[in-house]
């Protein structure tokens, strides 16, 4: 099977499932005028970049190398020095068509509020890219001003993130503006076609899933403490190693694992066991986060999810994801399977770029109108990977539904240079660590 | 008797040293033997094997089966002798440099670094991938693979600095003179591709991953894994009618397309890989990079030290007996060059 066959089903169901809201609620009547505006075809999309760095340089590159007649107009970074490289990368890669690349002077907007600036530009599209922390804030008002939005993952950091990021969700199906989520997993055809299978039972009923994404680590701190304007701007350059705009590794990587198991299983755990710590990455450079993470999920049904994350060089590393069936088991990122009756199928089809894909779907549901909204299990996978890291960080199991109940936030009471973070170091440079045992989280 | 013996193995070692010192400071041609290069507070090593100098028929003759325009018109080259390395660059060697494994070693050993360790430091290490790179296929004893040709340019330098030895890629000329391996034939076991699984692995016979580097039998130099596996990068720029100007013009020395940092695509690698049908696996076979090697890269700008989508690809290294002056090192653009902006 291709893999346009498997998006134009899952379009066709989701399709459903948006009418089907949107009649119950009277909304179809009153659908806004952006479901209309691309009819043609043919007419322009301006985008807006909301973080410059390398994921959002390159989504925005994905989203112009969509069909259609879409041009990147305005963008906005804390930093003006990364969305200066960022344009001037872009600029080189479209040096053969520099009319899609046209960011002119007023439209680069730079600080804590660039993103609100940018809104208010006359943009269609708005990419949010910076770290996530940010991104609850950034979508909200994003879906505010009726913006159709592409958002990286995860979509928060944090349990009060997640539920902002839930209530904007269920405002932009209303308003029915398509929003994308960086999971390129559900773009990438052996990934569709091989759950598709799982769904239709080739394995049997799962009976459990494991997933990893043990790796030895990501970029190093970019900015020395002696260099930093102020604390903010430390945490800021050094964004990986802070909480409030992270969510640790188990929520900025290990996220599209776990979310291929959610996906598989159609549902989200309700309950989290988890251990872990910070063995080798102690220096205080690495500010708060763990490097390794071992969490047990467990599904409403019972089905538990086991899952894996670690940061530590020249160990076993494996970004995978595996399912356990009664009749067979599946190794979901080769995209493969085996039965007990010995039957073994391997996807052998076509394998496009999925971060490509992933933006000519939003696009191409941009310019028809369809409904198209991937914010809502986005936000649910986000929040599965939060669920992991409290239980982690505390020792003791959490269930959804407390978490849910929290109104713990991370992040900053205001935002600008001076403004101080949640967490500061000692007088040594060190963070409060997490501590198991010891560490409340709700 | 036990004392005899004892007294034997004194003399023997005695002997030997007087003699040949350590094989890898050969200064002579006659003199290039098989040896074993220990990477420094590691416990890893690597062995290399001599490849005599002389000449060779490059590129396949126009009737061999499969063949492909790039690979003619045939011409002569002159080789210098070298050592290659056995087997291709393991990950094993490949993350000391990558993962900083000999610097973390030190630290924990409280060892401190010499000079050459010092110079070793000195050479840039790539930056940590986002992702596993082995994509689950295995580590230890298994080629590294993934890397950029510039990642493996500046491997051989800092390994050149770690050990005190000038390693670098092979010339493709000397790719394909050590694979042939004195053979004139398709494959350095004959033409028929039917006794291919004695020698390589291949996309039939691979169970669709790499295998541990040694396994399969060696060619006529003792190299093993020169058809197939991982496909091994070299120092060519790819040229589709490269050899055109070489041919027709006697015996040409040190044949070579040097690339320059704003080509990046396409440059050559050779050898096939598990990922293969057999004709890609001719010894004349000459594979070009492209852009697509790093599609799944979802940063801009895209990393100088990953090939993301490349996990057929790896490399294995060459130590020429006469080691380059500067100025030959700079006119064959045969050391890596790092861009300025690097480190983003």
């Amino acid at each position: 099977m291709t893999q346009s066959n498997n998006q134009s089903s899952s379009r066709r169901d989701f399709l459903k499932v948006t009418t089907a809201t949107a009649v119950g609620t009277g909304i179809l009547s009153s659908l806004g005028s952006s479901a209309h505006v691309y009819a043609g075809g043919d007419d322009k999309i301006k985008v807006g970049l909301v973080g410059c760095g390398g994921r959002g340089t390159g989504a925005a590159s994905q989203a112009l190398s969509t069909k259609g007649n879409i041009k990147l107009e305005a963008m906005a970074d804390a930093y003006r020095d990364r969305m200066d490289k960022s344009l001037s990368n872009l600029q080189k890669q479209f040096s053969g068509e520099p009319e899609k690349v046209d960011v002119a002077e007023e439209k680069k907007f730079v600080g804590f509020d660039a993103y609100q600036k940018l809104l208010d530009s006359g943009i269609d599209v708005v990419i949010l890219a910076t770290p996530p922390g940010f991104r609850p804030i950034h979508f909200g008002a994003a879906v505010e001003k009726g913006k159709h939005i592409f958002m990286e993952k995860p979509v928060a950091t944090d349990v009060t993130g997640v539920k902002k990021v839930l209530e904007a969700a269920e405002k932009a199906k209303k308003k029915n503006l398509a929003v994308g989520v960086g999971l390129q997993r559900h773009h990438q055809a052996p990934y569709i076609e091989t759950i598709n299978r799982l769904k239709d039972g080739a394995i049997g009923d799962i009976t459990s899933l494991r997933c990893y994404w043990n790796s030895g680590g990501v970029w190093e701190p970019r900015l020395a403490r002696e260099d930093a304007k102020s604390e903010m701007d430390y945490q800021m350059r050094n964004w990986y190693y802070y909480n409030w705009l992270c969510g640790d590794h188990i929520n900025e990587q290990h996220i599209h694992n776990i979310d291929v198991c959610n996906w598989v299983k159609d549902a989200f755990p309700v309950k989290a066991y988890g251990m872990g710590g910070r063995q080798v990455r102690t220096d205080k450079k690495y500010g708060e986060i763990y490097d390794h993470f071992a969490v047990e999920f467990v599904y409403e049904d019972g089905t538990r999810m086991y899952s894996q994350c670690r940061h530590i060089r020249n160990c076993w590393n494996s970004v995978t994801e595996h399912a356990q069936g009664t009749k067979g088991f599946c190794d979901i990122s080769g995209a493969k399977y085996e039965t007990t009756g010995g039957y073994k199928w391997k996807y052998r089809g076509p394998k496009k770029n999925p971060y490509q894909v992933e933006h000519d779907d939003l696009f191409e549901a941009i310019y028809k109108g369809t409904p198209y909204n991937e914010a809502e299990y986005g936000a649910k996978s986000t929040m599965t990977s939060i669920l992991g890291r409290l239980a982690t960080y505390s020792g003791k199991p959490v269930t959804w539904d407390e978490a849910m109940a929290s109104e713990v936030s991370l992040m900053p009471k205001e935002f600008s240079w001076e403004a101080k973070p949640v967490t500061v170091p000692d007088e040594n440079g060190f963070y409060p660590i997490p501590m198991p045992g010891i560490t409340k989280v709700l | 008797m036990q004392a005899k013996t004892a007294l034997l193995a004194i003399l023997c070692c005695a002997t030997s040293v007087a003699v040949a010192a350590d094989p890898a400071d050969a200064k002579t041609e006659k003199e290039m033997k098989p040896y074993t290069e220990k990477i420094a507070n590691t416990d890893v090593s690597f062995d290399m094997v001599p490849i005599p100098g002389g000449e060779f028929v490059m590129g396949s003759p126009a009737d061999e089966k499969n063949r492909e325009e790039d690979e003619g018109p045939q011409f002569k080259v002159k080789i210098e002798p070298f050592w290659m390395g056995k087997h291709e660059v393991t990950w094993n060697e490949y993350d000391i440099w990558s993962f900083n494994l000999d610097i973390q070693r030190r630290k924990l050993m409280r060892v401190k670094a010499d000079d050459k360790e010092k110079a070793a430091d000195a050479v840039t290490r790539p930056t940590k991938p986002y992702t596993d790179m082995t994509f689950d296929m295995g580590h230890d004893g298994y080629p590294a693979i993934c890397m950029t040709q510039l990642a493996a340019k500046t491997y051989c330098k800092w390994l050149s600095e770690k050990t005190g030895h000038y390693y670098r890629l092979p010339t493709e000329a000397e790719w394909e003179y050590a694979c042939r391996a004195g053979t004139k034939t398709a494959y350095s076991f004959g033409d028929n591709p039917a006794k291919m699984d004695d020698y390589a692995w291949h996309y039939a016979n691979c169970n669709d991953t790499y295998q541990k580097v040694g396994q399969k039998k060696p060619n006529p130099f003792g190299l093993y894994d020169m058809h197939g596996n991982v496909s091994e990068w070299v120092l060519d720029q790819y040229i589709p009618d490269a050899y055109k100007k070489w041919s027709g013009k006697g015996t040409v020395q040190f044949p070579i397309s040097p690339t320059t940092p704003e080509k990046l695509y396409p440059r050559v690698v050779r050898g096939g890989s598990w990922d293969d049908d057999p004709e890609a696996l001719r010894s004349a076979n000459r594979i070009a990079s492209s852009a697509d090697w790093k599609i799944q890269d979802p940063q801009i700008p895209q990393s100088i030290w990953y090939h993301t989508d490349a996990i057929f690809v790896g490399f294995r290294v060459v130590r020429p007996l006469k080691v380059p002056t500067a100025e030959e090192r700079k006119k064959y653009n045969l050391d890596p060059v790092i861009p300025a902006d690097e480190g983003r």
